[in-house]
């Protein structure tokens, strides 16, 4: 086979040189003529009735747009899964910050002053705030019982191995709220013609997403909604299905006013109204052998959905999966669900389900090893998944992956075993403890199950008059690569250079729906397709006689340009075809759940300060088995930014709620890593290669979330010996913990330890 | 000329080499007027609060956060914003290195961390990498984690930065 | 942005003398700016009630440095920058340049003032205990002349200050009578750079013969106003670092203090955390290390 030219090469990032020259576009650079501005008036109670709407005098109202539910043409919703989250609130309000009315006006800086005098009189309800206030159901707040979506898996028999166990042990961990905070806020751009229909511009991942919640909201048909991706300044799945709520938002004001209308929230908005992590909390109850070995166990997670469903049962759906970790369970039954709360819907974010169960599990590996008195290292190495083993769903493991190397190598990388030996000894003294900590983990790439099915994406790619190529997806470029890495691809299979190949921007009149911009599949699954839909023009050309065998990038260029004059246009368009050996059983939850799973182990060092109870992270080895790996900088790239929000996750990033509104909506107080945080993360790749994925790559984007919290938090145990099960650990956590226990004072392991 | 528009004032700046002439409210903020009446983009608002860093510019040769800094103080100021950093054509040695080394995820926070970058190498023009953390330490990133922007800088530092 | 420009009214007097006859002609009525690294924030989030301000950003009667022999009289329009570019005050003056090195990032630190700190008076700045325990007095000016003012006696409650409607500070003296010194400085905040402090601790003490001489701690965020812990230097003075008076110690810091619960953190770790860092510096002059 010839050698790759462009795969697993440093392509430059494609829209690079806009980025370091501030010539790209983000929504807010963008100003249309005739534009107004719009803000949003939001619910300041968590839940109640609305009983009166005035508007206070001084501000001039005959000059403002005011749009309220009863201008909504088409269905009062934003359409997700269910239809149950109204886009403007009409009688019941059940979440703070959730939207009521709709304002806009040419002079931006008047709004927030006509948003303040809109005054609202509510007759409260009672409300709920958290998962055991929504379980206890004294209240009901969402359909029969509080209960967005369950599942069940069950593997083996269960009830049978609690006799058997030489140890039975329990944990619970619970994970908070994390909020995405791409450092671009959320924005759209809406305009309304009455012949074209309703376009909006904005910052967002998935632009059909935003199409079919507008067709439905407006009551416009598919061709008359045109959605458009600017410019998109991060968004790690928070920016997945909230950009709807803002379109329709922008896109009411604009119908109404038959002006184009400009909405951009304010980082205190955005973080306040908008989707952050489910909050988790999971239970483990798990029987043990002798020496180690997982018999079976009880898995019960639950996650915090917020005040509607939006995508509640899909997070819940991979957490449950991930569940049991990379780890074989002979039996094992989880229960899942997803309840409601009278906060703002929680919703996508970076990893979707699995960081939370995947912290649990890890956190429970260290509990369990300490109950059995077998080193951390040891008991995951006695229960690792095998080639041939099925994992909870049992879906075979088909790929000869051997976790226990890639322990081995993580561990060596991170100088694991005499830097414990050196700890021991250090810890005895001073004010510091060190201490060190890991984490397997797996990651599966793509929708669950039969989703890829469902998703059914289609790719293009074109062959333009001047003979270079361009690809048509919707998948979007948000920093993690997207347009480069499907360049190099298509170059790679059409055998051009990199600069021969564009990428359209992502625009639904333009290109056809390749699925979201979500859960890893990109560079996997639409990638695989570009590859396919690169083919397909190749055949196109050498059936016309127009390209031989082998030709030059120069050559194919003369045959596309040649095609384009001669014929018109030039167009392959591939679509997903699941592959026969995928199978999975919706009803039972069983079966082949990804195509492809990457696997990973990070290991953590931390120094944990007595004085001042704060964990700095001094060196941190992400070692990842990827497929391949088809960029390096930008693989490279992805790992270091999710490790940070991981570690970010771990350490820092608290949401502080009070009656269901988040209290710290500013930079200088819901607090994200800087650079004075991190340590230099140390990151190594392996590649087995994926026959499911483009080039044999797996999904990365959301991989590196899952290590970073149960690695440090282990490490934090580690080095003092106290037991801390739920995220972020703060050092007012650690001091409350060391003062009631008191720190270990030496880390010497006890007999069978080390 | 309405009663509001009264109210604005004129205000000479040298913008990236040019005086402009402006008029505005002296409250609006630099970084409105840099984005909103000259058309300058580049700068972005990412939490308007001094926190972030997006929105840093060049006063003076001194790195600020145009959020913060109501128009009126900077008249007369020697403004450079990231669409200065582009000579013509050519990229200066920190955008390559930022392209080279992946210092460029999303790109949101990239104008001010180049600017950050070109101010701490206009006074350390061989940074150590304790130098670099430091000098970015008041740009915020979501993407990267913030190795390959140093890496970055560092390589910009290594062929040598015109100031 | 939630706050109208149009809205306010900002003039720039061309000099201090300009400057406070503004204040005196309707004191109260105009609020100075400097740097605005505070105030700016407050008019982005529309939480500024102040309508009109004058800005006393970069007047050079402000923002200079003077040195002499006894004392060094720094301008209160000095930024961070300023002061860690300083020789003398990089040189005697540790504690200040260190607080000003963590005081935001490198933009804010070109920005923010001196004055601007203290004027603000959050309990939680930066700067202040750094100036308590050197001792700082404040040059204050108005039409009706200067006054000088021992620092410590400054802020009378939260963000409650002696200052005149119609005054500004003029400058910052510190005594330059630390050589030798021993200094302690460490800021403890949510993370460890671009941090609001949760506890912020200046100490420095002379020490001769394993003796402790001229002992002063000073405190941030752990009271309504920055705070010097009195008690604990009396027991410390004249004594050597042993177990017993650094338990001592540590229990008497503890009860000086007043810290509270807020958004950040929580009375009960701010005050184990004082109590450490109290033991951290005591640490530090039985080490013998230098400044």
């Amino acid at each position: 086979m010839e050698k790759d030219h462009i795969i697993g090469l440093p392509a430059p990032r494609k829209e690079g040189r806009d980025k370091v020259t501030g010539k790209a576009r983000y929504i807010d650079d963008i100003t249309l003529p005739n534009m107004l501005y719009g803000a949003t008036v939001r619910s300041r109670i968590p839940r109640g009735r609305i009983k009166k709407i005035t508007f206070d005098p001084g501000v001039p109202w005959d000059e403002f747009v005011v749009v309220s539910a009863k201008d909504i043409p088409g269905e009062n919703c934003i359409a997700l899964i269910e239809n149950d989250q109204p886009c403007l609130a009409e009688e019941i309000v059940n979440h703070p910050e959730e939207p009521i009315l709709l304002l806009a006006h040419p002079e931006k800086h008047l709004l927030p002053k006509a948003v303040e005098a809109v005054n609202i009189e509510y007759e409260p309800l009672p409300a709920v705030f958290s998962i055991a206030d929504s379980e206890r159901r004294s209240e009901i707040i969402w359909g029969k019982d509080n209960t967005f979506k369950t599942y069940l898996i069950q593997k083996g028999d269960v009830d049978a191995i609690w006799e058997k166990a030489a140890f039975i042990v329990e944990g619970e961990y619970f994970t908070g709220a994390q909020e995405q905070l791409y450092i671009e806020t959320n924005g759209m751009i809406a305009q309304f013609d009455p012949k074209q229909g309703i376009t909006v511009w904005g910052s967002l991942q998935c632009p059909y997403y935003v199409h079919k919640a507008l067709m439905a909201l407006c009551g416009l048909p598919e061709d008359k909604v045109r959605v458009v991706q600017a410019e998109t300044g991060g968004a790690f799945g928070g920016k997945e299905e909230y950009p709807s709520m803002i379109a329709a938002h922008a896109a009411l004001l604009a119908m109404k006013s038959g002006r184009p209308v400009k909405i951009i929230y304010d980082r205190a908005e955005d973080m306040v109204a908008t989707t952050k992590r489910h909050p988790s909390r999971t239970w483990h109850r798990t029987a043990v052998s002798k020496d180690g070995k997982i018999l079976g166990g009880e898995i019960e997670f639950t996650i915090d959905g917020g005040a509607y469903v939006t995508l509640s049962p899909v997070v819940l759906s991979r957490g449950t999966i991930h569940a049991g970790g990379p780890y074989y369970w002979p039996s094992v039954r989880v229960r899942a669900k997803a309840v409601a709360t009278n906060a703002p819907p929680h919703g996508a974010f970076r990893g979707f389900g699995a960081p939370q169960c995947l912290f649990a599990i890890e956190r429970h590996m260290d509990r369990i090893s300490e109950a059995v008195k077998l080193p951390p290292a040891e008991i995951r190495r006695r229960n690792f998944l095998k080639p041939g083993q099925t994992t909870i769903t049992e879906q075979i493991v088909r790929e000869e992956i051997d976790l226990g190397k890639l322990l081995d190598r993580a561990l060596s990388l991170a100088d694991y075993d005499s830097k414990r030996q050196r700890f021991a000894k250090q810890n005895e003294s001073g004010n510091c403890r060190k201490g060190m900590g890991i984490a397997a983990f797996l990651h599966g790439a793509g929708f669950t199950g039969s989703g890829e099915r469902y998703l059914s994406s289609v790719v293009g790619m074109e062959g333009r008059a001047d003979g270079g190529v361009r690809i048509l997806v919707s998948s979007t470029e948000i920093g993690q690569g997207t347009n480069t890495i499907l360049c190099q691809i298509a170059a790679e299979a059409l055998g051009l250079r990199y600069g021969d190949v564009e990428i359209a921007r992502p625009d639904t009149t333009e290109v056809p729906n390749s699925g979201p911009t979500v859960a890893s599949r990109t560079a996997m699954v639409v990638g695989k397709l570009v590859q396919s839909a690169a083919l397909g023009l190749k055949q196109t050309l050498a059936g016309c006689g127009m390209l031989g065998r082998n030709y030059t990038p120069e050559e194919f260029r003369a045959a596309c340009r040649e095609y384009v004059s001669t014929q018109g246009q030039l167009r392959s368009f591939a679509k997903y075809e699941q592959p026969a050996d995928i199978f999975w059983d919706d009803q039972n939850y069983r079966g082949e759940a990804y195509a492809a799973f990457a696997w990973a182990v990070y290991v953590a060092e931390v120094t944990v300060d007595l004085a001042t109870y704060g964990v700095s992270v001094d060196d941190f080895v992400a070692l990842q088995e990827v497929g391949r790996v088809l960029n390096p900088v930008l693989a490279k790239g992805q790992i270091a930014g999710g490790v940070a929000q991981g570690i970010g996750f771990a350490l820092y990033e608290k949401v502080e709620w009070r009656d269901g509104r988040m209290q710290n909506g500013q930079m200088t107080n819901y607090i994200m890593p800087t650079s004075a945080d991190l340590p230099p993360v140390r990151i190594f790749f392996e590649e087995m290669g994926n026959t499911h994925g483009a080039y044999g790559a797996k999904g990365i984007g959301e991989l590196p979330m899952d290590g970073p919290a149960p690695a440090i938090v282990n490490a934090v145990v580690d080095a003092l010996g106290i037991p801390f099960d739920s995220v972020p650990v703060l050092p007012e956590n650690i001091f409350e913990a060391v003062s009631t226990t008191g720190a270990r004072e030496n880390t010497v392991p006890s007999a069978g330890r080390g | 000329m309405t009663s509001k528009e009264r109210a604005k004032r004129e205000f000479s700046l040298v913008i990236n080499g040019e005086p402009k002439t402006l008029r505005a409210h002296p409250m609006e903020r630099l970084l409105d007027v840099l984005r909103e009446q000259l058309g300058l983009t580049g700068t972005k608002e990412g939490c308007g609060e001094g926190e972030c860093g997006a929105c840093a510019v060049l006063m003076d040769g001194a790195l600020v956060d145009s959020c913060l800094i109501p128009i009126l103080q900077a008249q007369g100021s020697n403004i450079v914003t990231i669409e200065k950093l582009a000579g013509d054509a050519r990229l200066c040695a920190l955008q390559e290195a930022f392209l080279e080394c992946g210092g460029a995820q999303c790109g949101i926070c990239t104008p001010g961390m180049i600017l950050a970058a070109q101010y701490l190498l206009n006074r350390k023009p061989r940074p150590t990498m304790e130098d670099i953390r430091e000098g970015l330490s008041g740009n915020l990133c979501r993407c990267t984690g913030y190795t390959q922007i140093f890496e970055a800088v560092a390589e910009a530092a290594r062929r040598g930065v015109s100031a | 942005m939630r706050s109208d420009p149009a809205d306010y009214e900002l003039v720039a007097p061309a000099n201090l003398q300009a400057a406070v006859s503004l204040l005196a002609d309707d004191p109260g009525s105009w609020l100075p700016i400097a740097g605005g690294t505070d105030l700016m924030v407050q008019y982005a989030a529309g939480t500024l009630r102040a309508r009109k301000l004058v800005s006393i950003w970069n007047l050079p009667d402000l923002r200079r440095v003077e040195v002499l022999p006894g004392e060094i009289q720094i301008g209160a329009g000095c930024t961070y920058t300023d002061l860690r570019e300083h020789a003398v005050v990089r040189d005697e003056f540790p504690l200040l340049v260190r607080a000003a090195s963590w005081t935001g990032g490198i933009a804010n630190q070109n920005r923010g003032t001196l004055g601007g700190n203290i004027v603000n008076a959050s309990p939680a700045a930066d700067s202040l205990p750094a100036l308590l325990a050197y001792g700082a007095d404040l040059i204050l000016i108005s039409v009706r002349g200067e006054r000088r003012l021992a620092y410590r006696d400054f802020h009378v409650g939260y963000k409650e200050t002696k200052l005149a409607p119609d005054e500004l500070i003029r400058a910052v003296c510190l005594p330059r009578h630390f050589a030798g010194y021993v200094s302690y400085a460490r800021k403890v905040g949510t993370r460890s750079a671009q941090a609001i402090s949760k506890v912020c601790m200046a100490a420095l003490a002379r020490v001769e013969g394993g003796i402790v001489y001229d002992v002063r701690i000073a405190v941030g965020s752990v009271a309504p106003v920055p705070l010097r812990l009195t008690e604990t230097e009396r027991i410390l003075d004249r004594k050597r670092v042993e177990p017993s008076i650094v338990a001592l110690a540590r229990k008497t810091a503890a009860a000086e203090i007043r810290p509270i619960d807020d958004i950040r953190s929580t009375a009960r770790y701010r005050a184990a955390v004082v109590s450490n860092l109290v033991a951290e510096f005591l640490e530090k002059l039985r080490a013998g290390d230098r400044p």
